[in-house]
């Protein structure tokens, strides 16, 4: 906590970032991280998908929309899909959602694709420090309205 | 509305000294849904369990979240809980609070506030569970092996031995494959029609398998247990049932232009022919392309001389259609086209020849009587260069990148016999490294150097030519002494790369079966599921998987067949009830789910649906459960948002965001 | 090894465009060189050299300008490092540092042979000065 000159406490920003991990690897890497200890930010929420081609990238926006500050996705290595080719589609998906991002007003860099093993415990970590280190330094998001009519 | 219990695990102090599990335990209790929640040091435990279920009975409880380890350590023992409760499995739903929380954060004021957002993440999922299903599929106990190798043999006859009915479908007119071709085998020398005709005896009289030769698989549909393959088998234009195998015909054939391929175009053969003498079936084939009675419409002479009236010219194609539960893919290899390696000569000059060729010029049966001898001048030889590698650990457009693995192994067994047999005979090989894993497979290495004096130079072969006398020189460089040698010789073998079969890649595509950059099947895990495709229900014996001699090509073709047995073993398939399914109210029939399906799980049936003041006919999606694995691709690229995963659903993954940035 | 003598290598690798390190050394290379007699290091001398960084002995070596750029290791390599253009890199960074030419023009007609090719002319010129 920081005491500012007018002795109103503001509080240290706290990202809140959402990780699309999928099962089979990048899930087992998160395990494997934990399992050895490695530390990365409490910031970092995961959610687990079967595949990275499980995640729609309405479930991004939707994060940024609910306040999200970074947003990554996680998953077997190019060629190691459980599901043969799933991250190839998610692969390109994300290409064209992260290519959309600035149109709708979000930092690029808030979001991130990562081919994580279920082996690469000490990856998972690093990446994850490394990811919530850029939000940090990006400071809060804008949040992304919701313009459809409310009944 | 759910009613939902919440179980806290302290896993000791794994999660309790670092996570506050009282105060999560009161920050889950108005959480909707939420009527009961508790903690316990163990929840895994036999205690722990029947908790859950005292509480299930107590609570009348529809949906469980359990805060504990990693679903992929207990989530199936918690289902299990549940399902023993009377609650649907799928009901269960682990907010991993340990490997993703306790485990990796210090400050407990900030885990504790990490693990009540996931439970709340955990808690909004169950919400929307619905209970499912395990569905059912039935299994044809029948399996299909295509390949007529020792690989399909050995998987063929392992489980026809099993008590399985296995029909083998085999290309060229005989089973047998690439060993039929070979003349003695390594490390033991033992001779391989001597240990391989046993078994395609035992195969073709074998009362559980059926043989189909000289036949092609046309079409695979259906998926795990329940294969529909529809079979094509070319006209031979010889009964088989009547011919009795007396190759009268193949002696009076008076066409001599084929190339014998048995003897891979060595010599030549009639245009009606028998493979070899121990083929199996033994019987004969007409080559369409040379047989003068097609030609011209003349000739005749093998239906006026065969007394058992097997000659039909005007036998058609066939095509059958059998189900089976399990394929066994063991199409198996051939050599790369050497002909694109020009420095060597091998379209030039005829002493330059592949290591098959100098297989079947070793061999009695082959077109030299098991005589070795030159085949431009048909004289013996003096010296004979053997060069490693020939298209193999070569990463450019002419090679594979890739070790084919039996080349060294087979040089030395070439040039070992051939300095046992013609002790006259100089033997050099040319080799970038020697490479020889294997039980007793570098003693027998050694033993072609120090007992027969093979000579081993380490060193690749830049060009051969011919000279004036009709003998070859080799350019070649000499790596140990760094020098570059010039070498005449008599014969120059290749040792080429093995590469799969042509027709692998159209059985692939039909088998919606993956293959790799070289067109060798990919196995399910390179080492735990090693002979095992993704697509359930096809397995991979011998070659086909990638490069390997027989003794591993044995093994594997019986891992093959004992997996073949466990499926069906089986009389009913349970399938993973997490499969994908369409909202056919929103579903228009693109297709574009069909498209991003790596199993072939859907197809479309068109559908009659009530409209107003009518009925309307429409075409929808629908998938397949048993060959669906639940991977979610159709889901995100349905552009209508009609396709979603049961367990996964939009909803579900939604309301963990919603209640992940709340 | 000297650090300026890794750069130097590093630097050939980059002008060269190839990667040394794929090489296998099978030989191939100095199999098939018509200049091999010729040579004090042998082509695939050369690339263990430059993936090794022992690229002075190299730089003062005879043997950079008796590679005839024939092409014959490049057409053949099995491994796609094509060490005449290994080498065509070496040449030229011995004309770069030095700035002098391996041969002027005033040299040629001392040299010419009514059997040689023009377009040896032309190309020992392209490949000898800068």
């Amino acid at each position: 906590m920081q005491v500012n000159e007018n002795n109103e406490v503001k509080k240290e920003f706290k990202p809140l970032i959402v990780a699309f991990c999928c099962n089979w690897c990048s899930y087992a890497g998160a395990d494997l991280a934990g399992t050895s200890r490695l530390s990365y930010p409490a910031d970092v929420k995961i959610i687990r998908v079967p595949c990275s081609c499980r995640v729609n990238p309405m479930f991004i926006l939707k994060a940024f929309e609910k306040g999200a500050d970074g947003v990554i996705m996680c998953g077997c290595h190019p060629g190691d899909c459980h599901y043969s080719t799933g991250n190839y589609y998610a692969r390109r998906r994300m290409t064209l959602l992260f290519s959309m991002l600035d149109f709708l007003g979000v930092d690029r860099a808030r979001t991130r694709v990562e081919w994580v093993s279920a082996a690469e415990g000490q990856k998972f970590a690093l990446v994850m420090n490394d990811f919530a280190k850029k939000i940090h330094e990006l400071g809060e998001n804008v949040k992304l309205g919701d313009l459809r009519c409310k009944k | 509305m759910q009613r939902i219990g919440v179980f806290v695990c302290w896993c000791g102090s794994n999660i309790a000294a670092t996570v506050d599990v009282a105060k999560v335990v009161e920050a889950v209790r108005n959480e909707p849904g939420v009527c009961y929640a508790q903690d316990y040091q163990y929840m895994c435990s036999e205690a722990g369990q029947g908790l859950i279920k005292t509480a299930i009975k107590e609570h009348g409880l529809t949906g469980i979240v359990v805060c504990s380890c990693s679903p992929r350590m207990h989530e199936a023992t918690f289902r299990k809980t549940a399902e023993a409760a009377g609650v649907n499995p799928y009901m269960v739903e682990i907010a991993n609070i340990r490997e993703h929380c306790s485990w990796i954060h210090k400050d407990k004021d900030e885990a504790t506030e990490k693990a009540i957002i996931l439970a709340r993440a955990a808690i909004a999922k169950v919400n929307l569970n619905a209970p499912l299903q395990p569905g059912e599929s039935a299994v044809v106990k029948r399996a299909l092996v295509i390949g007529g190798g020792i690989a399909g043999l050995q998987s063929a006859i392992d489980i026809a031995d099993a008590g399985y009915k296995v029909d083998i479908v085999e290309k060229s007119p005989t089973i047998g494959g690439k060993m039929a071709q070979l003349d003695k085998t390594f490390p033991t020398l033992d001779c391989a029609a001597c240990i391989l005709t046993p078994k395609m005896v035992e195969a073709a009289q074998h009362p559980n398998i059926t043989l189909y030769t000289y036949s092609e698989v046309a079409e695979v549909k259906g998926f795990v247990g329940n294969f529909t393959v529809k079979i094509k088998k070319k006209a031979r234009f010889v009964d088989e049932t009547k011919c009795t195998g007396c190759a009268v015909c193949t002696e009076k054939c008076p066409s001599r232009k084929g190339l014998n391929e048995f003897n891979c175009g060595l010599n030549k053969r009639g245009a009606v022919y028998i493979p070899f003498a121990q083929a199996v079936p033994n019987v004969a084939v007409i080559d369409q392309t040379q047989c003068l009675h097609f030609k011209t419409g003349k000739c005749g002479i093998c239906e006026k001389n065969c007394s058992a009236g097997a000659i039909k010219f005007d036998q058609q194609d066939e095509y059958l259609e059998e189900k089976y539960g399990a394929i066994v893919v063991a199409t198996g290899f051939q050599i790369t086209d050497v002909t694109k390696f020009d420095e060597f000569q091998y379209t030039k000059h005829p002493d330059v020849i592949t290591s098959l060729e100098l297989e079947r010029i070793m061999n009695a049966a082959g077109p030299t009587k098991g005589t070795l001898l030159r085949m431009s001048n048909m004289e013996h030889p003096k010296d004979i260069v053997f060069i490693q590698c020939v298209g193999s650990r070569d990463n450019t457009a002419r090679g594979k990148t890739y070790c084919s693995k039996i080349c060294c192994m087979y040089t030395a067994k070439h040039a070992m016999l051939i300095r046992e047999k013609y002790p006259d005979v100089n033997v050099h090989v040319f080799y970038i490294d020697v490479r020889t894993p294997g039980k007793n497979f570098d003693e027998f290495y050694r033993r072609a150097v120090e007992q027969y004096n093979v000579d081993y130079i380490k060193g690749m072969v830049g060009k051969v030519w011919e000279n004036a006398d009709g003998r070859l020189t080799v350019q070649a460089s000499d790596l140990i002494s760094n020098e570059q040698i010039l070498l005449d010789t008599d014969m120059v073998v290749l040792a080429a790369a093995v590469e799969p079969s042509d027709g692998v890649k159209n059985i692939a595509t039909m088998l919606t079966a993956s293959i790799d950059t070289n067109n060798f099947l990919t196995e399910a895990h390179p080492k735990l599921r090693p002979v095992e495709s993704p697509t359930a229900g096809v397995f991979l014996s011998g070659v086909c998987q990638g490069p390997k001699d027989i003794p591993e090509t044995v093994s594997q073709a019986g891992a093959a067949a004992i997996k073949v047995v466990g499926l069906l073993a089986k009389d009913k398939l349970v399938t993973n009830p997490c499969t994908a399914g369409p909202d056919e109210m929103m579903c228009n029939g693109c297709s574009t789910c069909a498209n991003v399906c790596p199993y072939g799980a859907i197809d479309y049936v068109d559908k009659e649906f009530r409209i107003p003041g009518g009925v309307e006919v429409r075409r929808v999606a629908r998938v397949n459960g048993a060959l669906c694995q639940g991977c979610g691709a159709c889901t995100v690229a349905c552009p209508s948002g009609a396709m979603d995963l049961k367990g996964f659903s939009n909803r579900q993954i939604m309301a963990e965001v919603d209640a992940i940035c709340k | 090894m000297h650090s300026s003598e890794k750069n130097m290598s590093e630097e050939i690798i980059r002008i060269s465009g190839i990667n040394p390190r794929q090489c296998m050394k099978c030989g191939k290379c100095s199999a098939t060189c018509p200049a091999f007699d010729e040579m004090e290091y042998h082509p695939h001398q050369f690339v263990s050299m430059i993936v090794n960084g022992k690229i002075n002995k190299l730089l003062e070596s005879e043997s950079i300008w008796k590679c005839l750029s024939c092409f014959a290791c490049v057409e053949r390599c099995p491994r796609s490092v094509e060490p005449a253009k290994l080498i065509e890199a070496v040449r030229v960074s011995v004309l770069r540092k030095k700035g002098a030419n391996y041969l002027s023009p005033d040299e040629i007609p001392g040299k010419l042979d009514p059997e040689l090719p023009q377009q040896a002319i032309a190309s020992a010129f392209r490949k000898y000065s800068k």
